[in-house]
């Protein structure tokens, strides 16, 4: 562990991570909405936005899997460091981190139908969030709103595990929006 | 104030807590489990409510606390001092004013913008437990959406009163999915509860949370044949005329005289400001020197 792992954490806990956790929630209380999140300065090539949400949100009870090229010594050290929260296999993970080609989306919790909560939550690292593209529908949303998303079919399948299913966060920069499974794509 | 972390509970605490109103938002109307925390007063008094508050509260937030409608009953009172005290946020009576909104057992009468969050204090949040006491079987129920007792009960009620009997904590379902208990809020305002702000519910003591985002489909239980009704008390409000809102009644003095008032004080007081007389009231101004 070098030096620069120390640096990059909230400098006031309580209070950014309360903002932080405000951007978060409306993300994902209104769909196809944009956010701005920023408090953490985490390693290249985490985005402020990803490692603000880490910060929120993991501590030691959240199993934390970072998908390729995320999984470098930097960025593994900074969570470890700064949240303490275990470094686990996907199929394991309460926060998944990572580009959306290289999420092994298949093989995370999906919850039970008893306790659908005990999914997984994905962060997707995106290069852009625009509200143009793909429709969605559902709880959060007055009428439709639109989201880029990566690809179509595999939220599709997602929305109709509900209630069980994953539930996804895009982030750039300091930006999120988020897709829970109850949102329906077309 | 510094003898407190922000928001009275610690840091990790809040982090659990915001996890659990995340998974809720992603499944309106599903119970999600946490871990409560004892809070420094009774449970029944509001430890689940408290406790979702002080993890969505911000230093910028505005804050306003009602008991069954009022701003100035001992619960809300101490609860909107607990934060002032803890979190050092400002508060209001007004609904327009505050951007986050805790309840016990009403909705206000003011519609809520997208730039607010209720949260409600919960007692009981399995809408089956009375009819089903054991949680492994009411958590299959809600997992293989059994929901046919919860229609016998509505249907003995019929059979018992010729009419629905149930007048608050109406059990409703969420986006066709999900029963869900609405917190003991009167029947008048369920349909309220598809609305532009965040709902979040707390249970202290049962240690759930639940969520429905903005927008939200919630839609009372009912029959073809018996459809629900919103109802309220056939009167308007003593002190502001109006006929709109939900009234409580009250007993006036030794000669047993009563009086239906708004249940909403701030609403009620809004109107008498604006110039509204009831039949038993007087002006704003007036009072106190009667």
């Amino acid at each position: 562990m070098d030096h620069a792992s120390l640096a990059g954490g909230f400098t006031n806990p309580p209070h950014q991570s309360a903002n932080a956790f405000r951007a978060v929630m409306q993300a994902m209380a209104r769909p196809g909405t944009i956010h701005d999140l920023d408090g953490a300065v985490p390693p290249a090539p985490l985005s402020v936005a990803a490692g603000t949400v880490i910060m929120t949100l993991c501590d030691p009870e959240t199993g934390v899997h970072l998908a390729g090229q995320y999984d470098v010594p930097e960025v593994r050290d900074w969570i470890t460091f700064h949240t303490g929260a275990p470094l686990v296999n996907a199929n394991a993970a309460s926060f998944v981190v990572g580009t959306w080609d290289a999420i092994p989306i298949d093989i995370l919790a999906l919850g039970t139908p008893e306790y659908p909560d005990r999914s997984a939550t994905v962060i997707v690292e995106t290069p852009e969030i625009m509200t143009s593209g793909a429709t969605l529908r559902g709880p959060g949303i007055k009428g439709t709103a639109a989201l880029n998303l990566p690809e179509i079919k595999a939220f599709q399948r997602n929305a109709l595990l509900f209630p069980l299913g994953l539930d996804f966060m895009f982030t750039s920069g300091a930006q999120i929006a988020a897709l829970p499974r109850s949102t329906k794509v077309s | 104030m510094t003898d407190y972390n922000f928001a009275y509970l610690d840091e990790q605490t809040k982090r659990m807590i915001r996890r659990a109103i995340l998974k809720g938002l992603a499944v309106p109307g599903y119970q999600v489990p946490f871990a409560s925390r004892e809070m420094p007063m009774p449970y029944g008094w509001g430890t689940g409510g408290v406790q979702v508050s002080a993890a969505v509260m911000t230093a910028r937030d505005v804050f306003k606390v009602i008991d069954q409608g009022a701003d100035d009953t001992t619960n809300a009172v101490s609860i909107r001092r607990f934060f002032e005290r803890t979190a050092g946020v400002a508060t209001t009576e007004a609904t327009s004013a505050a951007s986050v909104i805790q309840t016990r057992h009403r909705i206000p009468e003011e519609p809520l913008s997208e730039d607010q969050i209720l949260v409600y204090q919960v007692p009981i949040p399995e809408p089956l437990r009375f009819l089903e006491p054991s949680e492994v079987e009411t958590r299959k129920m809600h997992s293989l959406e059994d929901y046919g007792l919860m229609h016998v009960k509505l249907y003995e009620d019929i059979s018992a009163h010729g009419a629905i009997a149930t007048a608050y904590a109406y059990p409703v379902k969420v986006e066709g999915r999900y029963v869900m208990d609405p917190s003991p809020i009167p029947k008048f305002d369920n349909p309220k509860m598809e609305m532009s702000a965040i709902q979040l519910f707390g249970a202290g003591r049962e240690q759930r949370i639940y969520a429905l985002p903005p927008y939200t489909q919630v839609v009372s239980l009912d029959f073809d044949d018996y459809p629900f009704e919103a109802s309220k008390a056939d009167h308007a409000c003593g002190l502001c005329g109006a006929t709109e809102s939900y009234l409580d009644e009250l007993i006036v003095d030794d000669a047993g005289n009563r009086m239906f008032m708004c249940s909403d004080t701030d609403y009620c007081e809004g109107r008498r400001r604006a110039g509204h007389v009831g039949a038993q009231g007087v002006p704003l101004e007036q009072e106190g020197a009667a």
